[in-house]
């Protein structure tokens, strides 16, 4: 290209180089620093004058004072199109298993390859005929990848009306060949491929509305389908000190959420619980398809210790990835680990401008682009009249673990569901870790509202009453104060604790639940009476170690039923002790 | 050939700025002061202004002094030829030895692809019950000793690194006081590991800049050895100095600061060091254990805060033992599933008990009367800092185990424990 703009590198500090350049450029378009073979991918942030200062997304060693930049004038963009699922990308959609093929153990930089095989053919079926009329976001066929049914539509950013002038019969094609022609309202012609580029940065909004979110997402953890629901759709937060489990019950629910695809976006966390995730899922079953979690997930992987720049762009290239399948009437999970990463990639970026620093030196527009990134989450009605979602689960890493940080306060604004994640409880090893007095949710879920709150009232009143004892001492307490906490006790040790590493225990569904909480239920508004305290704690010990071998049963197990009979047998034996009916 | 500079525009702190040209980003330049020659790191170039970070401190930098850029950033030598030597937080001898030159790796490479990690599967053992038990320690794991000043974090360091079965020890020192580096020395050299140690040590007394590189140098022979198939324990002690050289030189710089005057990529400058532990495909492996002192015993101190969130897990250390509380290992379920069966029930089951014992240990320091239940509590909590807390333990796993559930047997009932009821039955002491 010959009217391509260039320019050179007048500064470097840390990944931020200042370029002067000749021309015109955009705002976030895409540049590259040319070190003999490497080409380092940039961003412009900030244009100033002839200025133009620029993120780098590699590392800045080498580089210098005088070295040349070129422009795309794109903004920074991923391929979108079938191939997608199942793959590892890291932040800027490079493959990683692609790049560990080619260069081994380490990263390389300054090379970029193709986000989806271009070699790879799909059996395409076209949906439309000649002379239909499409508009974006509408498919004109489809190709089947893993168990989904990929949708090849019009590009999105195509906003025209436009007349089917010729589609592909079916069969085999790759990416890159025409399957469609469309001409729009001023009669020219365009060509429609299987794949296309939308710029990270912009939400996908080729849908005809947005819908409050209603229906339940089961990740079959009680304590969350129960107590905090979070609905299809909808935003929710885990926000938590180190060590409290927040990526183990992200874990969790990418792999028993029951949503079509989850998508991880590991933005600058550690390397290694990406690995599990990567290693496992090929090989674990995803409960509802049979087939592997792997071909249901895509893995933004931006660790820690990969360049900073690219872990801010992460978050956008997992929420893309995510829009352009909800597009097709799927259920899309965005699990995002962890989203104090990403702002903290946002606070280096803005110290390295000089940018006037806001609390604890973060952005002033830091809380607008929280609220940005959870608005991209959504529960739509799509061209054809189908719907989809987009789930946005992101975990909040306050610094000391306290909650009136700026990216926690910032993100409480927005989401939908709160689960916060208590240092005291996980010190107790009560897991997951979610404290249940704190935490809240905005949605309905599984069990009816008021029921809930019953149970969660007897939870706070033990609460109350142990925290009582604390004070005055069990002997100042009253039978009746102290059935109450054990009560209380018993609920958060049988159903709000649960063990996420046995395959029975950790996935307890919907049905279940109901059958349990129907049980648990009953119990707390039980009466029950007992001579002394010694004798409630013995009965509620032995009736606690009842529930919980209940817990590891399958419930189509014979021994599921029987189990239960003893739960029963044991509660009677107290009421026949009854004093008073 | 590279331009010799003699002209210095400003000295502050331990930065200086030069005018200068082809000078890339992160070169190294030698500055040749009337004390003698030290090694300078670019951090920043304006235009033809390069601002250097001079390692032995700007102390005696005249403003006519020599400069001569490199033409390459920082280097270490690698060969097997380091096993037992020392060296200071440059790269050269610290000790008799003659200095090495020959291939010269570069450090602070380019991160692993996570594509090629595996999950670690292999456990250290450590014959330490508050670790094994509690808290595995795996291959490839990075995880800080939290402690404050005066503990013997040292010590245990030594102790895990010594007990350990690997195949070598590097230890960057960082800001380590004489006593403490003469310390590891002896240790190693009476456990008959100093010729498969390598040490890079900056004393308290070396210039604060120096210390940065400490970190960089260790791991990036660790890197290169694990390379070639071995097992690399790389100690790092004390990584709040390393936090705080950092601090002096952001600050100097005039960066805007995030928290107690601490960049606002402290984290991913921690991240860089802690991530190159890897136990790679095929080959060998970097565990890293790091000392981290938190100023005041406070945790949410801008250090060990970010550095919880980057490591797999920490030890806190507090009145010589390890605690239970706070202390975790993130991988430690990987490798305690393939231990024994009771393993994991042991592990959060007595830890559980132990915190109702502080509960109650709580409510008897306020003179409240104890029930039956809370005489129980007491006695267990006793008999668990005396035979698996205290550091003086030294025994196996499976002993360790065994010692837990006669422990139980000796405080409780079985039901009072929640133990799974197929466990009790087969490993409650009989006769109880």
């Amino acid at each position: 290209m010959s009217d391509m703009v260039k320019g050179v590198i007048t500064s470097i500090s840390g990944n931020m180089i200042s370029v002067r350049f000749k021309g015109s450029i955009v705002q976030n378009e895409v540049g590259y620093v040319v070190l003999g073979n490497e080409r380092l991918k940039s961003e412009v942030i900030k244009i100033k004058g002839d200025l133009a200062y620029m993120q780098v997304y590699e590392l800045t060693k080498g580089i210098k004072v005088g070295d040349p930049v070129e422009f795309t004038r794109e903004m920074l963009s991923v391929q979108l199109g079938p191939g997608v699922l199942s793959r590892v990308y890291d932040g800027l959609q490079n493959p990683l298993n692609d790049l560990a093929e080619a260069h081994g153990f380490f990263l390389p930089r300054g090379v970029v390859l193709d986000a989806i095989d271009l070699e790879q053919t799909w059996a395409f079926t076209p949906v439309v005929k000649k002379g239909d009329v499409v508009y974006r976001g509408m498919a004109v066929g489809t190709v089947p990848e893993g168990i989904f049914k990929h949708k090849i539509m019009v590009p999105f950013n195509w906003y025209d009306e436009y007349t089917v002038e010729s589609v592909v019969k079916a069969g085999d094609y790759n990416v890159t060949d025409e399957v469609a022609v469309l001409k729009d309202s001023r009669g020219d012609k365009h060509s429609v491929t299987m794949l296309f580029e939308w710029p990270v940065k912009i939400p996908i909004d080729a849908y005809n509305q947005k819908l409050v979110p209603v229906k339940p997402m089961s990740t079959r953890i009680r304590i969350v389908d129960t107590f905090f629901p979070v609905n299809k759709g909808g935003t929710y937060c885990i926000p938590g000190p180190f060590g409290a489990g927040k990526t183990v019950l992200q874990q969790l629910t990418s792999r028993y959420a029951d949503v079509d695809i989850v998508i991880i976006a590991a933005c600058g966390e550690r390397a290694g619980e990406v690995v599990e995730t990567l290693r496992e899922f090929p090989k674990l079953e995803d409960p509802r398809t049979g087939k592997t979690l792997m071909e249901r997930t895509v893995i933004i992987c931006n660790t820690s210790s990969m360049p900073v720049a690219a872990r801010e762009a992460s978050v956008y290239t997992a929420a893309t990835i995510g829009e352009y399948y909800r597009q097709m009437g799927l259920d899309v999970l965005l699990l995002a680990d962890s989203t104090s990463r990403w702002a903290q990639a946002m606070r280096e970026v803005s110290g390295r401008l000089e940018e006037i620093p806001g609390e604890e030196a973060f952005p002033a527009y830091l809380e607008s682009r929280i609220a940005e990134f959870y608005e991209r989450a959504g529960y739509v009605e799509l061209p054809d009249g189908t719907y989809g979602s987009m789930t946005i689960g992101g975990t909040v890493s306050p610094a000391g673990g306290n909650f009136e940080e700026p990216v926690t306060q910032a993100t409480l604004k927005v989401v939908g569901a709160f689960h916060g994640l208590s240092r005291a409880r996980s010190d107790a090893r009560r897991y997951p870790a979610i404290d249940p007095l704190d935490s809240w949710s905005k949605y309905s879920g599984v069990i009816p509202v008021e029921k809930v709150m019953e149970a969660h009232d007897v939870l706070r009143r033990g609460n109350e009453v142990h925290q009582m004892m604390m004070v005055v001492g069990e002997e100042g307490t009253s039978l009746e104060d102290f059935v109450v906490y054990l009560k209380g006790e018993l609920l958060d040790s049988v159903y709000l604790q649960q063990d996420g590493f046995d395959p029975v225990a950790a996935s307890c569904d919907v049905e279940r639940q109901k059958y349990m909480f129907k049980v648990i239920y009953d119990i707390l508004f039980d009466t029950f009476s007992f001579n002394n305290k010694e004798e409630a704690r013995k009965f509620f010990n032995a009736l606690r170690q009842l529930i919980v071998d209940w817990n590891y049963i399958p419930m189509e197990d014979d021994k599921f039923m029987e189990h239960e009979k003893l739960i029963d047998k044991h509660l009677k034996s107290a009421i026949t002790e009854k004093a008073v009916a | 050939m590279k331009k010799v500079y003699n002209r210095i525009l400003s000295v502050v702190g331990n930065v200086i700025t030069v005018r200068a040209e082809d000078v890339s980003y992160e070169e190294l330049a030698e500055v040749t002061t009337s004390r003698g020659k030290t090694l300078a790191q670019v951090i920043k170039m304006e235009d033809d202004i390069v601002s250097l970070q001079v390692f032995a401190g700007s102390k005696g930098v005249s403003t006519d002094d020599e400069i001569r850029f490199l033409g390459h950033p920082m280097k270490v030598a690698y060969s097997e030829n380091m096993l037992g030597r020392i060296f200071n937080g440059s790269g050269q001898p610290r000790d008799k030895g003659p200095a090495l030159t020959e291939n010269m790796i570069e450090i602070a490479g380019p991160s692993v692809n996570p594509a090629k990690r595996i999950i670690p599967k292999r456990m250290i053992r450590t014959n330490i019950p508050m670790i094994d038990l509690f808290n595995s320690l795996v291959v490839s794991q990075k995880l800080p000793i939290f402690s404050v000043s005066g503990e013997p974090y040292n010590e245990l360091l030594a102790r895990i690194a010594l007990q350990a079965e690997v195949d070598m020890i590097i230890l960057g020192g960082i800001g380590l006081k004489f006593d403490e580096y003469m310390y590891f020395r002896n240790e190693l050299e009476k456990g008959g590991a100093l010729n498969r140690s390598v040490f890079f040590v900056h004393t308290a007394s070396d210039p604060v800049v120096e210390g940065l590189m400490v970190p960089d140098l260790a791991l990036a022979v660790a890197e290169r050895f694990a390379l070639d198939g071995k097992d690399v324990l790389v100690l790092l002690t004390d990584m709040t100095n390393f936090a705080d050289a950092m601090k002096e030189i952001a600050i100097t710089m005039e960066q805007v600061p995030s928290n107690r005057g601490y960049p606002g990529d402290l984290y991913s400058q921690l991240a860089a060091r802690y991530e190159k532990a890897v136990d790679f495909d095929d080959a060998g492996s970097i565990t890293v254990l790091a000392v981290t002192t938190m100023p005041g015993d406070d945790v949410t101190h801008p250090v060990p805060d970010n550095t919880g969130y980057i490591t797999e897990g920490q030890f806190y250390l507090r009145n010589g033992r390890i605690e239970p509380f706070g202390s975790l290992s993130r991988l430690k379920q990987q490798v305690n599933d393939k231990t024994r069966k009771d393993h994991r029930a042991i592990m959060d089951g007595m830890i559980q008990l132990y915190a109702q014992y502080q509960e109650t240990e709580e409510k008897r320091s306020m003179g409240f009367r104890m029930s039956e239940w809370d005489k129980k509590l007491l006695k267990y909590g006793k008999l668990f800092e005396e035979r698996m807390m205290s550091l003086k333990v030294n025994i196996p796993l499976e002993e360790a185990l065994d010692n837990g559930w006669k422990i139980l047997a000796e405080c409780f009932n079985p039901d009072e424990t929640g133990f799974r009821s197929e466990l009790v039955k087969e490993f409650w002491p009989k006769g109880n």
